[in-house]
């Protein structure tokens, strides 16, 4: 099986590379081979891809755009061949139709919503920190759907992931997803999407310990 | 709901750990690696290691240990020391870093800080700020406490959250070492003056400190190094703790 994890020259991704191939050990039988690249050949000849993301959304979505051709590919991959693909953080805030982020820039529109900073009530202002950075939990709402059951399978009822962002994925209501659901600042947001082949995390299984290495595994094996 | 953080710290001199976890059945206690693996098996939140090797000709084997680390450790991972430039970041960064800490570059040059998160990204850039108490203010120190700058850590820990900080590693140079607490007043003045997290820093020789330093001095996160070496207590026995005394934290 052929992965690659997209590299659109936008932040540190090595954690991301060192977990999968970290995971990948675990299943020997699928003779995975993981693969850092831009090149449109290697979105091409994947069976499952990875979009990582760190810093501003405006930063990152200018970058992809930026490589001829990788916006075309990646959306025919996944809307078209409807390849797996599995955002991180930014890599999912950029599915969305739109981000706010530095004056507001058009994203990807794989799954229609927009990416707004998270809203501190005042009740919470003085306790309450953006970013919001560290551990928490994740309840997520399978409901029996096959390919949501399978990326969750084996962990606990609200696993722990790590977080470390400051704008949320406001999805459209129109759309028919899975989702997982954070708490934070007095309010519940989309943490997790799975939307038939497109999922999406805003927490880092990639530094999220034993779970977020068993969450990959599990993304392996769809 | 958010958990607060444990994060121990490991002194690194020359790519090997100097000031560690000191067990018996550890095959080589100098290795960063295996004492990484040790604290995010026990549960760790992070794990920080702060490179203390004074000369330059030997400033390329944190590189080797940060990249061998991340290999095998799959919790985040923030190195400090002698980070002064865009490059030093970029370096350790690339080899698996996921956050770095910047303190006497981020006094000299406030730049470094608005630079290092336009390019890195703020969730990447911690700045550490060594105080000391002098009368009724706090001070900063840079060079690893050497040098007094005269500069109020409170405004200064303000600036730095405005030049692009993600997070500030708060150190009481007057506590460090002492084992006898966190200065709870310097940290509380300054959770409550920024609106990132701080972490405490300094000074922790029993669990309660831990609890003092979340309860009393808002702190996000607790880092400590000597109370988690020698065996003297595991990270899981620290959450145990935080967590009878009400603390969320993940277990």
């Amino acid at each position: 099986m052929n992965v690659t994890i997209v590299d659109y020259y936008s932040g540190n991704i090595s954690s991301v590379l060192n977990s999968f191939k970290e995971a990948a050990k675990y299943k020997p039988d699928l003779n995975i081979n993981i693969k850092l690249s831009n090149k449109l050949e290697d979105i091409k000849n994947a069976d499952k891809l990875v979009l990582p993301g760190q810093g501003s959304f405006k930063n990152c979505i200018n970058s992809l755009k930026g490589i001829d051709g990788l916006e075309e590919t990646l959306k025919e991959q996944v809307l078209v061949k409807k390849k797996f693909i599995l955002g991180i953080c930014v890599g999912m805030q950029m599915f969305a139709n739109h981000g706010e982020e530095d004056g507001g820039s058009e994203g990807l529109g794989l799954i229609g919503g927009t990416v707004r900073k998270i809203k501190i009530s005042p009740q919470h202002a003085d306790v309450t920190k953006l970013p919001h950075i560290g551990w928490n939990q994740v309840t997520f709402f399978p409901n029996g759907i096959p390919i949501a059951e399978k990326f969750i399978n084996r962990l606990d009822q609200n696993p722990h992931f790590y977080f470390v962002h400051s704008y949320i994925f406001h999805p459209k209501n129109t759309e028919n997803y899975t989702r997982g659901e954070t708490y934070y600042a007095g309010q519940k947001f989309m943490s997790a999407v799975i939307k038939e082949n497109i999922i999406g995390t805003q927490f880092h299984p990639e530094k999220s310990g034993n779970d977020g290495l068993l969450m990959i595994q599990n993304f392996l094996t769809l | 709901m958010l958990k607060n953080r444990i994060i121990p710290c490991l002194d690194v001199k020359n790519g090997r750990v100097v000031k560690g976890i000191n067990f018996v059945d550890l095959k080589d206690a100098g290795d960063p690696v295996e004492q990484a693996k040790i604290y995010s098996d026990g549960g760790a939140d992070e794990i920080c290691f702060l490179d203390i090797t004074a000369s330059n000709e030997n400033r390329d084997t944190i590189y080797d240990a940060v990249e061998r680390t991340s290999k095998n450790c799959f919790v985040p991972l923030t190195v400090g020391g002698g980070v002064r430039s865009i490059a030093d970041i970029n370096k350790l960064l690339s080899c698996g870093a996921d956050k770095v800490s910047i303190n006497t570059a981020a006094v000299q040059n406030s730049k470094v800080v608005e630079e290092s998160s336009k390019k890195f990204g703020s969730q990447c850039i911690v700045v550490a700020i060594d105080a000391k108490k002098n009368d009724d203010k706090w001070e900063i120190f840079t060079h690893g406490g050497r040098n007094n700058t005269g500069i109020d850590a409170i405004e200064y820990a303000k600036k730095m959250e405005d030049s692009g900080a993600g997070e500030l590693l708060v150190t009481s140079m007057d506590r460090d070492g002492t084992q006898v607490g966190y200065d709870i007043k310097l940290m509380s003045r300054i959770s409550s003056k920024v609106n990132i997290p701080v972490i405490a820093s300094g000074g922790v020789g029993n669990l309660d400190h831990l609890v003092d330093g979340i309860k009393l001095g808002n702190a996000s996160a607790v880092l400590a190094a000597s109370i988690f070496h020698y065996g003297k207590h595991s990270v899981k026995e620290a959450k145990e703790y935080l967590d009878s005394k009400g603390i969320p934290v993940r277990i």
